[in-house]
């Protein structure tokens, strides 16, 4: 457990916390990213700006944490480019298929105590941890 | 324009999260998610930090009728488990434990992530068009 960081893991899980209850607050919208970069495509035309603004802070934000803190975010990505491009072709339409992923379902949905969402994060924790485990075993590490 | 600021302000703290809890980094999500290997819980500090914020704010914020810059609230009424949303389930998890990126992540990491995010954010993107597809197929 070398890398366990419970304080930044709990800071910028509040941060996140603190951002679903300002859309809800001010939005009246669930901060689920799979449904709000969906809609950016495929919401009515009324119903788009917000969502382009809010994916505009999601990606600027690495940016303005570096300026503001000289910290460079790390990013290890060790899985080639075929699984890749497999892993987004799942995330892509199993979200949409279930209507949601780690901070609609997980965040949100349990928040508000979605049996639904309950039943969607045991499987995809469960699915997740399954396909680890299996790359481990099958790729020897 | 309220709610035009108050979406971009909310991306911004939330993809500022994802980054100080190490969420934009694929390496800290799989090291959560190899439960039988070097196992890192952070992910569930994360997660469980994230949930007590959004379960009490929730609860504060729909004592109004309405919201602060929208007509209604738009909260999501079905209650029905069912096969898609299982299914669906697990398929976004067989990706995201193939890779270590889920939506909010990877988005948050398009500057930081070079090529190889680009792409995620490329075939997560034809994953959503060809569900669409289907789905306007079937009705």
């Amino acid at each position: 457990m070398e890398n366990f960081t419970p304080l930044s893991a709990s800071i910028g899980g509040a941060l996140i916390g603190l951002s679903a209850v300002i859309l809800m607050a001010f939005n009246g919208r669930i901060a689920g990213i799979s449904g709000v970069f969906s809609g950016v495509a495929f919401a009515e035309s009324g119903d788009k700006l917000w969502r382009i603004l809010f994916v505009l802070g999601l990606v600027v934000a690495p940016v303005v944490y570096h300026a503001a803190s000289g910290l460079a975010p790390e990013f290890d990505l060790s899985a080639n480019i075929p699984l890749v491009i497999i892993g987004g072709l799942l995330v892509g339409f199993g979200t949409r298929l279930g209507s949601g992923c780690t901070s609609g379902h997980g965040v949100c949905g349990l928040s508000r105590l979605s049996p639904r969402s309950l039943v969607s994060v045991i499987l995809f924790m469960g699915a997740g941890m399954l396909t680890v485990t299996a790359a481990r075993t099958v790729l020897g590490s | 324009m309220m709610r035009h600021f108050s979406a971009l302000f909310a991306g911004l703290i939330f993809g500022v999260g994802l980054v100080i809890s190490q969420m934009v980094n694929p390496a800290k999500v799989i090291s959560f998610l190899d439960i039988f290997g070097d196992w890192d819980p952070s992910l569930a500090f994360v997660m469980g930090a994230a949930l007590i914020v959004t379960a009490i704010g929730y609860r504060l914020v729909w004592h109004k009728t309405k919201p602060l810059a929208a007509d209604r609230f738009q909260v999501p009424a079905n209650r029905t488990i069912d096969k898609n949303l299982a299914i669906g389930a697990i398929l976004f998890g067989i990706g995201w434990g193939l890779v270590g990126l889920c939506p909010g992540p990877a988005i948050a990491a398009l500057l930081i992530g070079g090529v190889p995010i680009i792409i995620f954010l490329a075939a997560m993107i034809v994953g959503m068009l060809i569900f669409e597809g289907f789905n306007r197929l079937q009705s």
